[in-house]
């Protein structure tokens, strides 16, 4: 929100302190300043000037030579002008020689703006320069008087026509001001209209607040002769106040409103209007005008929409309305949506007579769902999504109708019909200045803490030791809250500093966490870096892994929301992400590059979803680059070794994933539980990637790691006896896995095996096609003897006949 | 010429020889020529069998003598062989120390995880335990258990992704409050990072996904100066012993009074600069005394218990304390980015 100084010091007169100082101090009592912007940072020397005279240049058809009278006193000076628009005898903004402006009108505002110098046109000397309102930081949005095209004819104006010669044109025109941009919390209704901000101001400096002087106008006539009203659904509209204006003169606002309204963004339009937009921004309570005239059977009925009724906003659009939206509706027909945007059926138009204008108190998330609905997002529905203080209703009405009458903007009618079920009173909060300073570890006096608070317009009843709280302060409902306004006002940063007593914590990472560590430690000692990867993403993911269509994978939790397809399903599977990011780095050209993520997938215990996700974190890892299937098969089992897990996993060739080579994929079994896979990365879906290069995958779900990892090691002593070394190199068929010879050579080996090390694998000439040879070197050592070869030979036996039975033989 | 003569001509002639050797080679012809079986001392050896008897001892005393001298004589100088050799190798020896190192190649922790680490580390030094919850969460722990009931504006700022009228993307951290405090088991010391979804679009200062870290302590007769102490002290372990912290009022429907906290800018010192907007602060966290409603709905007694919380933007401390101007590259991936870190 944005407000200009000089409307809060229109409340706050004895306020007086720099923009700085104004943005600390209220930012630390809580009504924070995100910023500020002075009006005038770029105006200098810019004073009201009279043209005397004006001669054509001789060289140039399009300029003009002007003398300017810039004092009282008539001292004159020359200036050039292109602009189309002057005259003798006007007045206009006129910057001297060493004056600046904030902007050239044909390209706007200049940082810094630009400096105006002493300079020849075309052969003619000038002395500075008549001022567009752009060239003031402005816009004809904001001085709809002025000339779109031109320099700003301030005698055309009557509230400026009379203006000395010589006078600060600046200071004329109501831009030496400062507008501050607020940001206020969702708590703070009240400060999101002006009159909320300046009390906030006045507590914060300690000074008096003079908040307007609010009576009710208005003839001898009854608003009830002119309108009925009748609320049908007072759940959502808790208060309807009516009030009718009859011989409407429409017509500019003055220009102390117009100035406060531009301040703040607003663009003047007629008096009617301006009013509604700045008791807007005074009390942060919407209004509207309907034009009393086309209101059928003068009678005002506030009921639920029909299903499917079609209703036109006042902007020209029609639009489709359900039965949880309320709307405002005369005897026959729908004339606006409530709290949102009025009809065009009963907008006021230049020629409106007599008006109806209404002030009320709508059900805030009720207008929060319409506006959302609607896709329609006005003004007013913001303010009354903060749900407003149905009490301020009333002032504000009569805010309204006071300004009316003193513009001379149209004849009030007397009283108004108002609508008010359940009023709401005051409400009382206990007080206890010990306990206030128990949870704030202060030591402020109760006498201090009941003057802050009547600072703050909150009433203090000794008797029963309350603090009464106006119906605008819906925030205050229990000490804590009176301890929250203590605090702003005594300071938040004079409340000492001290760190918590009570029981000591052990604290620290939890084992799951301590695993993840060792993940991250292992995948970075083999060169992969973290990478972070999105949640969610799109259901195409599961087509480009080339999953099948009845893949269990494909049911995922979906968000009825998304930010669009690509980011609607959260993942069931983590390889996409880092998939898509080895394919950011490949399209990049980056050469080796390795990464992992640990994150989670979510897997739906049933759908549609009752209940939450299982969540299971991933370790995946994925590269391209130097490298192979077992070089990640090598960081797996360096991790697993790391967390305890060396002896008992396997792997399965046949681990069924459609999104890596169907030769080159193997499930990780640890003691019989699936704990993860690894494999190449199947052409095509690197094709579909865009991936050029071989790529490698492998996952690991960490809840099957935390569960069985382990730190308990044991030590086993060093072994003393020698060991006895036996080659064995063997012809096998090729399907024979490394891992089922394994199986035979532990098992046979027994204890007496301590190692067996693959050490050459070959296939082609000297060996029978379809057949392949492996060569171990197997070392045998006993604990507690020394090994002979005949028990060496017996072992060997043991071997050689389970190898048999696999069909292996030893090559000749 | 006597055997004395003539042992004492064999001696000088070779240590002559060997001090005119000049590399180890022409030492060994040496030895060869005196020492060796037909060598000149061996020679006198062999002629002892004409000396008499009683002579013998003296000349073999004599004979041993000698070739212990040209012994040593040929020790000493191939000693010097030898040093001279490996000063000489020594000397070839040298490398450009300045040639680049063999490094094996190492990878790097995203930079979202090296602060959470930190930030960890600190709280764990201050008794704090690390705990996690679950991502996609109950409407009921993300919003009702803190205060913010169906058809709070709190609950539209936050812009949520719903799964179901009851499941959501957690918006906040915040959420894991509610699911410790319901245990009972008191006093609370806990930080819980995680990640967390707004439907913010994708720019350089919003990601419809990013991480938070929560903090929150329960505990007999804590104050909001408690809440000061123990934030200020966390802002100097993270960013340095001269951080100053400001609080400012602010509001949050699970906490009151609340805070934001701001931090003197760690770039200038405070004096203002770019990187704060000139300010000299920068803001950091939000945090409060735990709204005694929300201790209520947990089944804790506000009259006996309190306490406060705070929570930090994880991805907001990477970009502050690594200086990194577009949040997107902590998405990408992109290998150049990370090794950075």
């Amino acid at each position: 929100m944005n407000t200009p100084l000089s409307w809060i010091k229109a409340y706050v007169p004895d306020l007086d302190c720099t923009d700085q100082e104004y943005t600390d101090a209220m930012t630390l009592t809580g009504t924070k300043v995100e910023g500020f912007e002075r009006l005038d940072k770029n105006l200098d020397k810019i004073i009201v000037g009279k043209i005397l005279k004006i001669e054509k240049h001789p060289d140039a058809d399009k300029l003009l030579i002007c003398q300017v009278q810039i004092d009282e006193e008539g001292q004159t000076v020359q200036i050039v002008t292109g602009a189309p628009n002057v005259a003798e005898g006007q007045k206009v903004p006129v910057v001297l020689a060493g004056g600046r402006v904030a902007g050239s009108h044909h390209t706007g505002a200049a940082e810094g703006g630009i400096e105006i110098k002493p300079g020849k046109l075309r052969g003619v000397e000038s002395f500075g320069m008549m001022c567009s309102v752009d060239e003031l930081g402005s816009s004809t949005d904001f001085y709809p008087d002025a000339a779109a095209d031109g320099i700003y004819i301030l005698s055309d104006n009557e509230e400026y026509k009379d203006a000395p010669v010589g006078s600060d044109a600046v200071e004329l025109l109501g831009l030496h001001d400062t507008v501050f941009e607020y940001e206020i919390t969702s708590n703070r209704v009240d400060c999101f209209g002006v009159i909320g901000i300046a009390r906030e101001a006045a507590a914060t400096f300690r000074k008096e607040f003079v908040p307007p002087v609010v009576t009710e106008t208005g003839n001898d006539e009854k608003t009830s002769d002119y309108i009925q009203v009748e609320v049908k659904d007072p759940d959502l509209c808790p208060r309807y106040i009516a009030r009718v204006v009859k011989n409407i003169h429409l017509a500019p606002s003055p220009e102390w409103m117009q100035r406060r309204l531009a301040a703040c963004g607003i663009r003047p339009i007629n008096n009617i209007v301006d009013i509604t937009n700045y008791v807007m921004e005074e009390y942060a309570q919407p209004m509207h005008a309907f034009d009393y005239d086309l209101i059928a059977g003068k009678k005002i009925v506030v009921r639920r929409a029909e299903d499917n009724e079609p209703f036109v906003t006042l902007d020209g659009q029609e639009r489709t309305m359900d039965s949880s939206m309320l709307m405002i509706c005369d005897a026959e027909k729908a004339i606006g949506i409530a709290g949102v945007m009025g009809g065009e059926n009963s907008k006021i138009t230049d020629d409106v007579k007599t008006m109806v204008f209404e002030a009320a108190c709508f059900n805030g998330t009720n207008i929060r769902l319409t506006s959302k609905k609607l896709g329609l997002a006005t003004e007013a529905a913001a303010k009354f999504t903060k749900g407003l203080d149905p009490n301020t209703t009333m002032e504000a009405i009569n805010r309204a109708c006071q300004l009316i009458d003193e513009l001379g903007a149209g004849e009030v009618i007397g009283g108004c019909v108002d609508i008010y079920p359940e009023p709401k009173g005051d409400t009382r909060v206990g007080f206890d200045a010990d306990k206030i300073n128990a949870m704030l570890g202060t030591d402020v006096s109760e006498e201090q803490m009941i003057a802050y608070f009547k600072k703050i317009d909150l009433g203090y009843d000794p008797e029963t030791k309350e603090v009464i709280v106006p119906s605008w302060r819906q925030d205050l409902l229990r000490l804590a809250d009176l301890a929250e306004e203590v605090a702003r006002f005594y300071g938040y940063d004079k409340i000492p500093t001290t760190l918590p007593s009570g029981a000591a914590t052990a604290g620290g990472l939890s084992f799951k966490g301590r695993i993840e560590n060792i993940a991250r430690d292992m995948a970075e000692r083999f060169g992969f870096s973290e990478g972070y990867c999105y949640s969610f993403e799109s259901p195409k993911v599961f087509d480009k892994l080339l999953l099948d269509e009845n893949d269990p994978l494909r049911r995922t939790v979906s968000i009825l929301n998304p930010l669009g397809e690509d980011y609607s399903v959260m993942r069931t599977l983590p390889v996409n992400g880092i998939l898509t990011s080895l394919a950011t780095n490949y399209n990049r050209r980056n050469k080796n590059v390795r990464l992992y993520e640990l994150g989670n997938v979510y897997y739906p215990k049933a759908l549609p979803v009752t209940e939450l996700p299982d969540e299971r974190k991933q370790f995946t890892l994925g590269f391209y680059g130097d490298g192979d299937f077992y070089d990640m098969k090598g960081v797996l089992e360096e991790f697993l070794e790391k967390v305890g897990m060396k002896d008992l996993v396997t792997y399965n060739p046949k681990a069924g994933k459609t999104f890596l080579h169907p030769g080159r994929q193997a499930e990780m079994i640890y003691d019989g539980a699936v704990i993860g896979y690894l494999g190449e990365v199947h052409p095509d879906v690197c094709e579909n990637y865009g991936l050029g290069e071989k790529t490698y995958l492998a996952v690991l779900d960490m809840p099957e790691i935390v569960s069985r990892a382990n730190f308990d090691v044991k030590y086993t002593g060093i072994a003393r006896y020698p060991a006895v070394s036996r080659d064995l190199a063997m012809v096998m068929k090729k399907d024979i896995l490394a891992g089922d010879v394994e199986r035979v050579l532990r098992q046979r080996g027994g204890k007496l095996l301590e190692s067996c090390v693959l050490f050459d694998v070959y296939e082609g000439a000297q060996i029978m096609t379809g057949y392949k040879s492996m060569a171990y070197s197997l070392t045998f050592r006993a604990k507690d003897h020394t090994l002979e070869d005949k028990e060496v030979g017996a072992v060997m036996q043991k071997i050689l006949h389970g190898l048999s039975e696999l069909g292996i033989t030893l090559r000749a | 010429m006597s055997i004395k003569e003539n042992l004492e001509r064999i001696q000088s002639e070779a240590l002559a020889q060997i001090g005119a050797s000049e590399h180890v080679e022409s030492l060994n012809d040496v030895r060869v020529s005196f020492l060796g079986k037909k060598g000149a001392l061996t020679a006198v050896l062999k002629g002892m069998k004409d000396v008499a008897p009683e002579d013998r001892p003296k000349v073999g005393q004599m004979v041993n003598d000698a070739r212990a001298a040209i012994e040593k004589a040929m020790e000493e100088k191939r000693q010097a062989f030898l040093s001279a050799l490996k000063a000489e190798k020594i000397k070839n020896e040298t490398i450009d120390v300045t040639l680049p190192a063999k490094k094996p190649a190492q990878g790097h922790r995203h930079p979202n995880t090296i602060a959470l680490e930190e930030v960890e580390r600190i709280f764990i030094g201050m008794g704090y335990e690390v705990v996690e919850g679950p991502e996609v969460e109950y409407d009921l722990y993300n919003f009702e258990k803190l205060n913010i009931p169906e058809g709070h504006p709190a609950k539209d700022e936050q812009d949520t992704f719903y799964i179901n009228k009851n499941i959501v993307l957690r918006t906040q951290t915040s959420s894991v409050q509610a699911r410790i405090m319901e245990k009972g088991e008191l006093p609370i010391r806990i930080i819980s990072p995680g990640r967390v979804f707004r439907s913010d679009e994708v720019d350089a200062t919003h990601s419809p996904s990013f991480h938070q870290i929560e903090g929150l302590l329960i505990d007999k007769n804590i104050t909001f100066a408690d809440l000061k102490g123990t934030l200020a002290e966390f802002a100097k372990q993270l960013f340095g012993e001269e951080t100053k912290v400001k609080f400012r009022p602010h509001h949050f429907p699970f906490t009151e009074p609340s805070a934001e906290m701001d931090v003197s800018c760690f770039k200038c010192g405070g004096k203002g600069c770019r990187f704060c907007k000139g300010s000299g602060w920068i803001e950091i966290l939000g945090c409060g005394m735990v709204h005694p409603h929300v201790l209520e709905m947990c089944g804790i007694d506000p009259e006996v218990y309190n306490g406060f919380a705070f929570g930090v933007g994880l991805e907001r401390i990477a970009l502050l304390k690594y200086e990194i101007d577009d949040m997107r590259l902590l998405y990408e991936n992109d290998i150049r980015f990370l090794k950075q870190f």
